[in-house]
């Protein structure tokens, strides 16, 4: 609880630092400050408790995700500060983006911790509201406006999707507690249509096949920390809650919806492959990449143990880094240079290897190459998902591995192999981005090798009590 | 037994700390020269190990818990085969190192990517943990796309993609037979394990071995260069710099014969015995089949390469035999066509880098120019074509006799189109010594430059060794049979 209160705590800061402060640099500052601190602070808080009668829980896997998600947003609000401070002639509002960024970030605390989902409800509308706002953060930017519209639109009609089937569930099992509705559910074709509405609805968010479509136009016209809140920050939160509804309390419904998420794993992996095989620009071709890793993701949901539980919370975690490396070094060219495109990248480890290694190991990380941990996170999805004899989704997801590695390559190819006339000219970027870059690289090279890290998260999964 | 992933790894931090261009070389060379002297003391200690006594399967063993919830160990020990194999990839990276003495673009990523490429070779030959095993072949595999891609030649992009994408699909292939081995394990409900010898104690159901042995066996026989899924050798071969393929041909490509031997055979015994045929089939296509387009090919190193699909082939048709002399000789051809390979890439490569062409008909009469080349070329090729007193003698002939020991039609056929591959080998060989060597010198070429002293020193260790099996091939048989004798009960 004390994670929630220090960083509205934080958000009333900035407001009051936003009307103090004139120098709209040091607002950057001030962010990234309170934010160390809210991250430091997280890793010493409480962990268990509940509030407003079991509303609202605490525990320590939410407190750890918590404590995840406070990293990647960390690293974001570095990249984030990177490029306000570059555009601030344009922009002119410092203050207000972290004010907003926070705001979703509570949003979706709320979510993860919600034991009612009326609290549910309430976290996912403040966690993707806020995010439409700051997609239209580049006000001179036709498509960023069009991107936010594009968003608020669709988070509109999946939070109506959502919350019409949580209605049915609540007609059928007459509570909206969550773990209470497990017990509760008949499993009549009512109920299951409650069920695919809620799901639709989160989908939208994760942006499974075929709710994805607002993905690659909304990542591409956001600024690039945006989009890279959403393909992280905000799936990571979407994903944690639906896999304590499926496992907590949708539990007795598993044998009706393994078959949907059987389904969706499929088309999911597959329609985002395949789009991102012909992708130019660097930030759709991650929106497409990162609709194929939700594929990956949402192929352990079918193990429904502890094992699918803890491989999804360290994949998610690893997903954070790698795509939060892509994505900034893909800002760190654009701030530089404004090239957003694969061929822009030709021989850029000739001209910046530092950067050049960093985006080669995030993309190696998502690809799934040790000694990078994606490697490891996609090792364990595949393992829970066969744990339960799925070997032929197993199969259908390594020959995705197969075609992903391949558009990952065409843009290492891009960046090592090729040789440019006229290269990215060396640049320097400015001191959020490297830190946030640094920190990115460490912890690919640590998460996956070093066990320990797994082996906690193995150790606190057990919440969704089975 | 760490130190031989340890040892690249302090090689590389020190090649990133250098600086200055020049001593590149000379730092990865130093790494290289205690690696390979580790491994001529592995197989003393070892050889002493067993005079002792000691009569594990794997010695030296360490094991250490890496991801407890799902008893993944990081385990690692040595047997006969694989010291044999350590010294096969440290011999020839040091070879390798020696003929890439020259490289001036980017040549610290260069014996970086190539240092990595050796650690996940070493990684794998060491280790007795299916994941581990596993998390070292793909190490080993990805420098591949940079090492063809950036110091290729040709078409470079276009085969650094094939070779990467085939074997990273194969051994997408084979982590299904890894899961599949893994959740039998443990039939009665106990702790799962990857640890080979571990699961070789279960009884697994006979269905579960038929299902998955294709797989593994498939995943294996993709680098081991398996027909009809070799089509990535030859071009892969022929874009990659000399030293990548000397290394690709000489060592990657027997991880291939390795793994289907340590694991897809050994775990999975009556799947062996339910597939030997069909896979004999294939890898008698392959045997013939590379060795009769090597007549075809027009440049030098995709002549190798399809001689390395057909040589690659008789190790496959030794493991399948099922015997005790064929399987010894499938290792040893692994081993003498590690080095001859080496050599002939080598070889290759040195003229390549003095004529600038690999067509054999723009090349004559290269003996009278380059004598010291052109004498080290024919007795690579002697070398490769099987004649006795060199390494491919021994272990071609172990496979046929240990293959003749079946006595039915459809093995002796087998065998007897195995044997006449022999023939055609000569054909190719003798046809391209003659072709570039003899005949009148081409005058473009009067003023070729003689050998230099680190292609020399490259080609000769690999030479010795070609010889010192070729001479002594009781020797290693001996280091090999006691290692061979725990598949011989499983089989």
């Amino acid at each position: 609880m004390r994670q929630e209160l220090f960083l509205t705590i934080v958000i009333l800061l900035m407001l009051i630092a936003d009307i103090l402060v004139s120098d709209k640099k040091a607002l950057n500052k001030i962010a990234i400050a309170l934010f160390a601190l809210q991250t430091v602070f997280g890793f010493f808080s409480v962990y268990e408790g509940s509030l407003f009668g079991g509303m609202y829980v605490t525990d320590s896997l939410t407190f750890a995700f918590k404590n995840i998600l406070n990293i990647g947003v960390f690293l974001i609000v570095l990249q984030s500060a990177s490029f306000l401070d570059k555009n601030l002639s344009e922009i002119k509002k410092v203050g207000e983006f972290y004010i907003i960024l926070f705001s979703s970030l509570l949003g979706i605390y709320f979510m993860i911790s919600a034991g009612h989902f009326l609290i549910l409800y309430l976290g996912l509308e403040l966690s993707i509201l806020p995010i439409s706002a700051l997609a239209a953060y580049e006000l001179y930017n036709r498509k960023s406006s069009e991107a936010a519209i594009k968003l608020i639109l669709s988070a509109a009609i999946s939070s109506g999707v959502f919350l019409f089937g949580i209605t049915i569930l609540y007609a059928d099992a007459g509570s909206l507690y969550l773990k209470d509705m497990n017990g509760n559910l008949s499993l009549t074709y009512f109920s299951i249509m409650g069920m695919v509405f809620m799901f639709s609805g989160l989908a939208f968010k994760i942006s499974l096949v075929p709710f994805h479509f607002w993905t690659a136009d909304v990542y591409e016209g956001a600024p690039t920390a945006v989009s890279n809140y959403l393909s992280v920050i905000s799936k990571a939160g979407a994903v944690f809650i639906l896999v304590v509804l499926l496992f907590v309390s949708l539990r007795s419904m598993v044998d009706i919806w393994k078959y949907m998420i059987y389904g969706i794993t499929v088309l999911t992996m597959f329609v985002g492959n395949f789009f991102a095989l012909r992708q130019q620009n660097l930030k759709r071709f991650l929106a497409f990449s990162s609709i194929a890793q939700a594929g990956f993701i949402t192929m352990a949901l079918l193990s429904v143990d502890r094992l699918g539980v803890s491989s999804i919370i360290y994949f998610l975690a690893i997903y954070i880094f790698s795509n939060i490396g892509a994505f900034g070094v893909v800002e760190a060219v654009a701030l530089k240079t404004g090239k957003e495109n694969i061929d822009d990248y030709k021989g850029l480890y000739r001209t910046n290897p530092m950067v050049s290694l960093v985006l080669m190991l995030s993309l190696f990380s998502l690809a799934g190459i040790p000694p990078v941990a994606g490697f490891f996170g996609k090792f364990f999805l595949y393992t829970a998902a066969a744990s339960k004899g799925y070997y032929a989704l197993v199969f259908i997801a390594v020959v995705n591995v197969t075609i992903s590695l391949y558009y990952y390559l065409i843009v290492v190819r891009a960046a090592f192999l090729r040789k440019s006339e006229k290269p990215i000219p060396y640049f320097k970027s400015d001191i959020y981005m490297k830190t946030s870059l640094f920190i990115v690289t460490i912890a690919l090279l640590v998460m996956g090798l070093f066990s320990p890290f797994y082996e906690y998260i193995y150790d606190i999964s057990n919440i969704v009590n089975f | 037994m760490t130190l031989f992933v340890i040892v690249p790894v302090i090689t590389i931090v020190a090649l990133m700390a250098v600086r200055n261009k020049s001593y590149f070389r000379v730092v990865a060379l130093a790494g290289f020269i205690v690696q390979t002297l580790m491994s001529f003391n592995l197989i003393y200690q070892y050889l002493q190990e067993r005079a002792s006594g000691n009569n594990d399967i794997f010695v030296f063993t360490k094991d250490v818990i890496w991801f407890a919830p799902l008893n993944i160990h990081y385990a690692i020990g040595v047997d006969g085969i694989s010291v044999l194999m350590i010294m096969l990839t440290s011999v020839i990276v040091l070879a390798g190192i020696f003929i890439s003495w020259q490289v001036d673009d980017l040549p610290k990523e260069f014996f970086i990517s190539l240092i990595v490429l050796s650690s996940g070779v070493f990684g794998f030959f060491i280790s007795y943990d299916l994941f581990t095993m596993f998390v070292f072949y793909e190490i080993a595999v990805i420098p591949m796309y940079l090492l063809i891609g950036i110091w290729g030649s040709g078409p470079r992009e276009y085969a650094a993609m094939k070779l990467t994408l085939m074997l990273m699909g194969a051994s997408a292939i084979l982590l299904i037979g890894i899961l599949g081995l893994y959740f039998y394990s443990a039939p009665d409900g106990g702790q799962l394990t990857f640890n080979i010898f571990e699961i070789a104690k279960v009884n697994l159901p006979v269905s579960m071995q038929r299902l998955f042995f294709p797989f593994v066996f498939v995943g294996f026989g993709v680098i081991g260069a398996l027909f009809p899924f070799h089509t990535w050798s030859p071009d892969g071969h022929a874009s990659a710099p000399t030293a990548v393929s000397m290394l690709h041909a000489g060592v990657l490509m027997k991880l291939g014969g390795y793994g289907i031997f340590r694991i897809a055979m050994f775990l999975m015994p009556e799947g062996t015995h339910f597939w030997a045929d069909f896979f004999l089939v294939l890898a008698i296509i392959g045997v013939v089949y590379g060795a009769l387009a090597a007549i075809k090919q027009t440049d030098l190193k995709y002549i190798n390469a399809y001689s390395s699909v057909s040589h690659l082939g008789l190790v496959l048709l030794g493991l399948l035999m099922i015997n005790n002399i064929a399987w010894k000789g499938a290792m040893i051809q692994s081993l003498s066509h590690g080095f001859i390979t080496a050599m002939f890439f080598a070889m290759i490569g040195i003229i390549y880098g003095r004529t600038h062409t690999r067509i054999v008909s723009k090349m004559s009469g290269l003996l009278v120019i380059i004598p010291v080349i052109g004498v080290l070329y024919v007795l690579a090729g002697l070398a490769n074509l099987g004649l006795p007193g060199f390494s491919g003698f021994v272990a071609e002939m172990n496979i046929f006799v240990g293959a003749f020991q079946h006595s039915d039609t459809f093995h002796r056929v087998i065998t007897i189109l195995a044997a006449s591959s022999i023939v055609v080998t000569a054909v190719y060989i003798l046809r391209l010594v003659g072709k570039i060597l003899m005949g009148p010198p081409m005058e473009e070429y009067a003023n070729l430059p003689g050998i230099t002293w680190y292609e020399k020193t490259g080609t000769f260790i690999l030479l010795f060794f070609i010889t010192l099996i070729g001479t002594m091939p009781l020797w290693f048989g001996k280091i090999l049979s006691d290692s061979i004798i725990p598949f011989i009960e499983r089989l």
